[in-house]
């Protein structure tokens, strides 16, 4: 697993630009561990990855179908939404994940302190993103809507609300492995506990870019 | 598709929320036409398939994990279209 030699990756690779790859970070290809397919993280994790896929997937399609009955009340709802929150949880998921990608990376070159820093950024992304829907379930609130309002806002409340509830597990999982970390608990020879986390993470944010353009954005 | 570096996925993936945001702030999706919704969410596409590939590292893995999820990506997208047509009609 651990044997590849560089060779072995290059040859595999369809690009390789040493020099802007030290500019522009390291390459993926040159910091895949091994060149042998491999599911990065735990399989069982990874099997309830498929199931949260599976659930929000009906969730999401429910929505727009949903829509196709109520089309004026929808795009009426919609317009109360605040788009720059919804962009800017947008861009502190993808940020989240780009540094928890990063921690990964770093780790597996051995450096651990960097690894760690990488984590608690994306804590902060993660942190950011609570802020930010917490604000706006307040505004909601504070003008009167629930889950009874109407079709609309009840599916606003239930998709936003169940993936937040996935960003809060996220950041427990983060905060638990930038512990460990910051310990040196994870190296090139051992990451399984970091991958699965990052995992974890990653699907959080491939949630929500199908949920903003979708709940935000369409009308 | 090209691996790009982890730094440049990042960038496209912002340049691309950006995108999203102006299609919303412009008001374009709703003109009654399906073309600000196929970009919209071939944008989405996009993103998701840089997410799965890059950051879930399905490049590198098992091609029936890479379908899977990508597919996954790919069906729930085309349902949304299609329920977006329908609600055209």
């Amino acid at each position: 697993m651990h044997g590849s030699t560089p060779t072995a990756l290059s040859s595999e690779s369809n690009e390789m630009h040493p020099a802007t790859d030290a500019l522009a970070g390291v390459h993926l290809h040159a910091q895949a561990p091994d060149a042998t397919p491999r599911l990065r993280g735990d399989l069982g994790v990874w099997l309830v990855i498929l199931l949260e896929l599976l659930t929000f997937a009906i969730l999401f399609v429910s929505f727009a179908f949903a829509r196709t009955r109520e089309v004026a009340l929808f795009n009426a709802s919609q317009a109360t939404l605040n788009l720059n929150a919804g962009a800017l949880n947008t861009v502190l998921l993808i940020s989240g994940s780009w540094c928890v990608a990063s921690a990964v990376a770093a780790v597996r070159r051995n450096a651990s302190v960097v690894g760690a820093r990488w984590l608690l950024a994306a804590l902060a992304c993660g942190g950011g993103f609570a802020v930010v829907k917490l604000g706006e379930y307040a505004q909601k609130l504070a003008s009167g809507v629930d889950l009874s309002t109407n079709t609309f806002y009840m599916f606003y409340i239930l998709l936003t609300g169940f993936h937040f509830l996935h960003v809060v597990v996220g950041m427990l999982a983060i905060a638990y492995l930038w512990v460990k970390t910051r310990r040196g608990r994870y190296g090139s020879e051992d990451c399984h506990a970091l991958e699965t986390g990052a995992a974890f993470w990653h699907m959080v944010d491939l949630l929500w870019i199908v949920l903003f353009p979708l709940v935000y954005v369409m009308r | 598709m090209p691996a790009f570096s982890r730094t440049r996925v990042w960038l496209i993936l912002l340049a691309i929320t950006a995108t999203t945001y102006w299609i919303g702030e412009a008001g374009l999706s709703g003109d009654g036409s399906m073309a600000p919704v196929l970009a919209l969410f071939g944008l989405a596409f996009a993103k998701g398939l840089l997410v799965c590939l890059d950051f879930l590292e399905l490049r590198h893995a098992p091609a029936l994990w890479r379908w899977l999820v990508v597919g996954w990506l790919a069906l729930v997208l085309a349902l949304i279209v299609l329920a977006y047509w329908i609600s055209l009609r």
